[in-house]
């Protein structure tokens, strides 16, 4: 479960795992976020706190949440960026309804975020923000911290600043460095509140300070500071527990969805034995990938920052024809651009992978917002008959799987595959159980090299894919293109008949993949009253859902579509064993079009496009009130 | 090419297409040069690779008996660059045009050209989009009337080398598709540049723009309106050798020798290897000037697969050839017991 109600607290005096003084109260889960300004480091604190409760067991989910400026004005709204993090000794789906706890760095950070703090939560506030300055940019009109606005939590107002420059008043740095070292002392507290040990934190600040001990040393300084804070001051009188969860046993890293996705082309590359090429333009939230991938020279990867969308397509496209593994990042108006390239390798059936990471829009949109709006264009969105599988991973740590899976599809198939990811899968984390490289596939690539009886669009009888030929094979020189090619020679054709016949078997490629597809899994009876349906990241949310309403004793189910093109072959006849059929989507309708199209079904769609996930109850809701129809 | 592979001859280059420019095109030409040229650059035919955009001048890989990729208009350079970073034992040639290269795909071109991948570049300059039935393009001279330019085109044109200059490109020529023997030469030199190779080949249209070039083609004016360049040899042209280009402060003049004291020793000697001279000579325009063929500019600086492989190489040289098991299991990680 996600979100569960909080168990009655126990308190366990000198608790055996602690040195703490104070007593502790065990929680099953507990979601906070840190916000404040975008210069105040709660990304960083957001992720090192992950860390460390990754590391104490507990299973999570995160959701950052910043702006799309880089600095947007000091102490404005506008400039709030917000790290969530919901984290259990059950399972966890999803970063959390509500929260118990809000670290708000300013008096923005406050008003933008407080809505979403529960009666009696947690709140920590920097009170040496809150000047009068600061209260106005945020449009407060009367002091928070004093007209009783607060008076439904329990507040716990701290001199973060003053705090951190006592800390660190015997160093030497300028005033200026000091109290950029503030964030830390928030980690350090609240680590100290969580039993968090600071020892990743303190092992990422000396890597990302390796340059500048001095600084490494003041933040580390800090961020023991709060967390003796804790302990010592007469603020908190418990701390909070929440033991491991039950995770299945192995080894685990925490992951975001992008270096998921990136690792995932570098496994499913090196298992086909060929290089990974790619080609890709700067655009947010899908840089990252970009980003990773030019750190891994030494695994053969090729990492081409392109001068636009279309190039960093174009050379996949030019690289998958020499025979390396070509793939392309991008979000969503990258994806406008690319599908003219998209749609020459339809035609020239070459295996390159898409990776969009959706964002909000249309157009520029929300650019570090989530949405799973591209759906119909991946689908739709390319002149004439155009089929593309398309794969959608569920969660942060499913993309790996989902890119290397998208790799396999292409290479066995001969055709571009888009995976579509999100804003939200992107930048969110999860543990990962991590695979052993020796039980990842092989990917059987073979390249063709014999020229007797070679035709560039013969096809295998059992896939359709067409060979796969390596310029450079003596005498199977050969030319391709976008132009219309005869179904036996693969010479340039004109004829009506044989076009026909040409969109007809590139259709008929696509559309067999769904013999590799699993039949379709529905995570509760196979019959009922309802069935919630989904793809890609709303899984957590909708899960979580659909187990509260089977705890209530309610008939529902959920299936999850993993692939969107082609569809499971079974998904018309599991879904018509269900007298309702619910489809939430941060789009308008997308996927519930298509499964009324493909199955004649009265498929109801749920929809929000508020650039974040739906939360829990919002389903739950929903599941309710159609089930009273 | 190799020793033990048979010889190659024009006819191994010719693939079994039937060509369907348009009779009298200045394609057939350009066509039958790089055939012909082929076979002498010791290539085996395998490992040579065109690859074109969209236009008349794009359906060149289908009559190249090598391999061959007819892509998508403008994009050429964008794909050959990805084939030559990950291929760079292929010979890779790009085949573009005016409409092709200078509009739609202007902005790979100029990335191509900057970033040094080591493909050549054969740009069929005929001032007209042919495919399309004669429109303007970009390379059109202000006020030509077209389809789409009724009372005359207002676009002011480009002049490619001077892009390709701009851009910094490593080989930078000019050649004419109906100069047989200048064509080939110049050619052979864009295949022995290492780095990207840029030729603007002046062709004709026939049907849509003919005479395209005629002041530098027609027998009767084209020794006083072209200008051969020569690496180390004076700027002399004319039916008569008689005249010749030289410096006046910054501007480049026409002299007459024997005029007023003029020498061949006056006269600019062509150095290709100086950027800021390329320069000069690529806004020489017609009439008032000769049309410079030949190599504007070459120099040497890395290419961009060199560079990349370089890269690679050091990256495995101090962390070794990556392992996956390492990757998957990097940054913080915990084991959970059974």
């Amino acid at each position: 479960m996600a979100v569960p109600p909080i168990e009655p607290a126990f308190i366990a005096e000198n608790h055996a795992d602690s040195a703490k003084t104070k007593p502790v109260e065990v929680r099953e889960s507990v979601v906070i976020r840190f916000a404040g300004d975008s210069g105040d480091g709660m990304q960083v604190v957001g992720m090192q706190f992950t860390n460390e409760s990754a590391l104490a067991g507990n299973d999570l989910s995160t959701l950052p949440d910043f702006p799309a400026e880089i600095r947007a004005p000091a102490g404005t709204l506008a400039g709030v960026s917000g790290y969530q993090l919901n984290f259990s000794s059950a399972e966890v789906f999803t970063p959390g309804d509500e929260l118990d706890l809000l670290v708000a760095m300013n008096p923005a950070a406050l008003r933008v975020n407080l809505g979403d703090l529960k009666d009696n939560g947690i709140l920590i506030v920097d009170r040496e923000a809150f000047t009068d300055q600061n209260l106005k940019k945020a449009g407060y009109t009367s002091h928070p911290l004093l007209d009783g606005t607060l008076a439904g939590y329990q507040l716990f107002e701290l001199d973060l600043t003053k705090l951190t420059i006592e800390t660190l008043k015997d160093t030497d740095l300028p005033a200026r460095a000091v109290v950029r070292c503030k964030n830390f002392f928030a980690l350090g507290l609240v680590s100290w509140l969580f039993h968090r040990p600071t020892e990743s934190a303190e092992n990422w600040i000396k890597e990302r300070f390796k340059k500048r001990p001095e600084l490494a040393d003041a933040n580390i300084r800090v961020l023991r500071a709060g967390f003796n804070f804790g302990d010592t001051a007469e603020l908190f009188a418990h701390s909070y527990e929440v033991r491991p969860a039950k995770i299945a046993p192995g080894r685990y890293r925490n992951i975001t969805g992008n270096a998921a996705l990136a690792i995932g082309f570098v496994a499913a590359a090196r298992q086909a034995g060929l290089p990974l090429f790619l080609g890709s333009y700067p655009i947010t939230p899908a840089s990252d990938i970009l980003h990773d991938l030019s750190a891994l020279k030494n695994f053969d990867v090729l990492a081409f920052q392109a001068e636009d969308e279309i190039a960093g397509v174009g050379a996949a496209l030019g690289a998958a024809f020499g025979g390396a593994i070509g793939i392309t990042s991008t979000s969503g108006p990258g994806m406008c651009l690319k599908a003219e390239t998209i749609n020459l390798a339809v035609s020239v059936e070459l295996p390159i992978v898409i990776a969009n990471i959706q964002r909000g829009g249309p157009s520029t949109g929300l650019p570090t917002k989530t949405e799973q709006a591209d759906l119909l264009m991946s689908l739709y969105g390319r002149n004439s008959d155009s089929p593309v599988p398309i794969i959608a991973p569920q969660t942060p740590a499913d993309c790996f799987a989902a890119a290397f899976e998208a790799v396999k599809i292409a290479v066995r198939y001969m055709t571009p595959v888009i995976v579509l990811s999100d804003g939200y899968l992107a930048n969110g984390a999860e543990p990962w159980a991590i695979p052993a490289a020796r039980d990842l596939d092989r990917l059987d690539v073979k390249f063709r090299t014999d020229p007797e009886g070679y035709f560039p669009y013969l096809r295998d009888e059992a896939t359709l894919a067409r060979p796969w030929v390596k310029p450079g094979t003596p005498g199977l020189e050969h030319r391709i293109g976008g132009l219309e090619k005869d179904y036996a020679t693969g010479n340039i054709s004109y004829s009506s008949l044989n076009h026909e016949q040409m969109v007809l078997v590139r259709a008929k490629k696509i559309a067999g993949i769904a013999a590799d597809i699993p039949p379709t899994q529905v995570f509760g009876p196979t019959r009922g009253d309802m069935v919630v349906v989904g793809w890609g990241s709303t899984f957590g949310s909708i899960r979580a859902a659909v187990s509260a309403a089977q705890a209530d004793g309610k008939s529902v189910s959920h299936v999850h579509l993993r692939y969107l093109n082609p569809l499971p072959s079974d998904l018309g006849n599991v879904l018509k064993c269900f007298r309702r059929v619910l489809v939430p989507e941060m789009n308008l309708g997308q996927l519930v079009k298509v499964l009324r199209a493909e199955y004649l079904i009265d498929a109801i769609g749920m929809n929000k496009v508020q650039g974040l996930p739906f939360k829990v109850r919002e389903i739950t809701n929903r599941i309710d009130s159609m089930l009273q129809e | 090419m190799s020793a033990e592979s048979p010889t190659l001859t024009r006819k191994d280059f010719v693939s079994d297409q039937d060509v369907r420019w348009c009779p009298g095109c200045g394609d057939y030409s350009i066509l039958a040069q790089v055939q012909k040229v082929m076979p002498e650059l010791g290539v085996p035919r395998e490992n040579v690779v065109f690859v074109s955009g969209i236009g008349c001048s794009s359906r060149f890989p289908y009559y190249m008996n090598t391999y061959g990729f007819h892509t998508i208009h403008g994009r050429a350079p964008a794909i050959a660059t990805g084939l030559k970073i990950t291929r760079p034992e292929l010979s890779v040639w790009v085949v573009t045009g005016d409409g092709d290269g200078l509009s739609i795909g202007g902005n790979h071109l100029i990335h191509i050209l900057r970033r040094n991948v080591d493909v050549n570049i054969l740009l069929f300059n005929n001032r007209i989009y042919g495919l399309t039935k004669g429109q303007y393009s970009p390379t059109s001279e202000q006020g030509k009337v077209t389809k789409s330019s009724p009372v005359g085109s207002i676009d002011a044109p480009f002049n490619p080398i001077s892009i390709a200059l701009g851009a910094d490109a490593t080989f930078v020529a000019r050649s004419i598709d109906v100069e047989a023997k200048h064509l080939q030469t110049t050619i052979k030199q864009a295949f022995e540049h290492k780095g990207t190779s840029f030729v603007e080949i002046l062709q004709n249209c026939n049907i849509f723009n003919d005479g395209a070039w005629a002041s530098v083609t027609d027998r009767d004016t084209k020794e006083n309106s072209q200008l051969q360049l020569e690496h180390g040899k004076p700027m002399v042209f004319g039916r008569n050798r008689n005249l010749g280009l030289r410096l006046r402060g910054l501007e480049i003049e026409v002299a007459e020798i024997g005029q007023d004291g003029v020498t061949e020793s006056d006269l600019i000697v062509h150095d290709q290897t100086n950027a800021r001279l390329g320069h000069f000579l690529a806004a020489l325009q017609p009439p008032k000037f000769p049309v410079p063929l030949g190599v504007f500019r070459t120099t040497h600086r890395p290419t961009y697969e060199e560079l990349s492989a370089a890269q690679v190489a050091s990256a495995k040289a101090k962390l070794g050839n990556g392992e996956i098991d390492e990757l998957l299991n990097r940054g913080d990680t915990w084991t959970v017991e059974a």
